[in-house]
């Protein structure tokens, strides 16, 4: 049996669609089968992410409704045969389904598939509720500020509180030069006050924007970029190797940057 | 040293440090978060268990803290309770049932200085 995984943040905008996507790209390069489940039932994203979205005939509920058969439902990817879309209904809403119809569907993905990724809707509302009801362990999504942290203590505790107790945090849209400059929350900050232990930090980075207008996840580059290489490193971790956290400060150790660093520390 | 600073300042405006009002503010909203208790029934538990203290001790009213702090996903309620002296003899309450046997009689001095 395969291991599902929900993918969630409780706020909006943190970069869930983005790990779920790139992560299933890196697990399948890494060799894995991964089916990937898209829980944002009427806002659906994760195809185009993908750049799937043209290839979509059938969704989770015809499945459930008996009008197809699951593997047919499936858009396997060119690029990485390992790697499939479960796409959500875009023209229904989130009470389109529920938790047991998502546990039916994500158990019979795990028994064909080695990873199973849920990818949760913002919110704490049903569409959360659908998502997490099959997961075995969690992926938690924030960036460094203020709300995305309170949200995402929320979900740990409704996780908590629904049995799922091993969730793992990924940091993302991290700028280490504000937090040198004491302007940001650092990773370690971060992770003192959510408390769950850390598998992954993500830089802010411009091409991640870039591969979502093109509907090319960052991992599918030859030549990795720094935050490819973070997706890619987050999918070895999920696989049990010790890998090092990123050194996001290196760009920044320019003499400049450092030079600045030390008056700060000097004189405040 | 202090005009010195000062110019320093000047040339390079300070650093407000929001990532330490961020922490700041993320512990406090946090910690009551993950309790899920409303200001009222905090500061009913507040009250009840001053009167509590108050039956065995002089507090110092004005300069008592109460808050949530939160700690590796457990939070904690702490209490810093200054204490003026400590009664001879505890006072019980009018139901009586949770007092300490030691203390069968009620010391109407002390009631008085409870808050309530
Ligand atoms: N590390 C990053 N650097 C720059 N932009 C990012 C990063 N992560 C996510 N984004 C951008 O943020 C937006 C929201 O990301 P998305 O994955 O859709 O969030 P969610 O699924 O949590 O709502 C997208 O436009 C995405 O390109
Ligand atoms: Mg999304």
């Amino acid at each position: 049996m395969g291991r599902i995984l929900v993918v969630t943040s409780g706020k909006g905008g943190v970069g869930k669609t983005t790990t779920t996507a790139n992560l299933g790209m890196a697990l399948a390069r890494l060799g894995k089968t991964v089916a990937l489940m898209d829980a944002d039932f009427g806002l659906r994203n994760l195809d185009l992410l993908l750049g799937l979205e043209n290839r979509i005939v059938y969704t989770a509920l015809e499945v459930l409704a008996g009008e197809c058969r699951l593997e047919q439902a499936l858009v396997r990817d060119k690029r990485q045969p390992g790697l499939a879309l479960l796409a959500a209904a875009q023209n229904r809403n989130k009470d389109a389904i529920n938790p047991d119809q998502m546990k039916l569907l994500a158990e019979q993905l795990a028994g064909r598939f080695d990873y199973v990724l849920i990818d949760c809707p913002a919110g704490i509302e049903s569409g959360f509720r659908n998502a997490i009801a099959p997961a075995q362990a969690a992926i938690v999504v924030t960036t460094p500020e203020v709300a995305a942290v309170r949200d995402a203590d929320r979900v740990v505790g409704l996780m908590e509180a629904a049995g799922i107790r091993n969730s793992r945090l990924i940091v993302n849209r991290i700028r280490p030069g504000l937090s040198q400059v004491n302007d940001m929350m650092t990773v370690a900050d971060v992770r003192e006050i959510l408390a769950i232990p850390l598998l992954g930090v993500v830089p802010d980075d411009e091409r991640v924007i870039v591969a979502t207008n093109r509907g090319e996840p960052l991992v599918l580059d030859k030549n990795l970029s720094l935050p490819g290489m973070a997706f890619h490193n987050i999918a070895r971790r999920l696989e049990g190797e010790k890998v090092e956290f990123l050194d996001l400060d290196a760009p920044y150790n320019t003499l400049l940057g450092r030079l600045q660093r030390a008056l700060q520390r000097k004189i405040f | 040293m202090l005009r010195l600073m000062d110019l320093i300042n000047q040339l390079f405006p300070r650093s407000q440090n929001s990532r330490q009002d961020a922490k700041r503010r993320l512990q406090f909203v946090l910690a009551h978060d993950r309790v899920d208790l409303t200001p009222q029934i905090l500061e009913q538990m507040r009250q009840e268990i001053m009167a509590v203290i108050a039956r065995y001790v002089e507090l110092d009213t004005d300069s008592v803290e109460f808050s949530l702090e939160s700690d590796q996903r457990m939070t904690a309620l702490v209490a810093n309770v200054p204490i003026r002296r400590v009664r001879k003899e505890p006072t019980i309450l009018d139901d009586g049932g949770d007092a300490p046997e030691s203390s069968p009689q009620r010391d109407a001095e002390a009631l008085e200085s409870q808050p309530n």
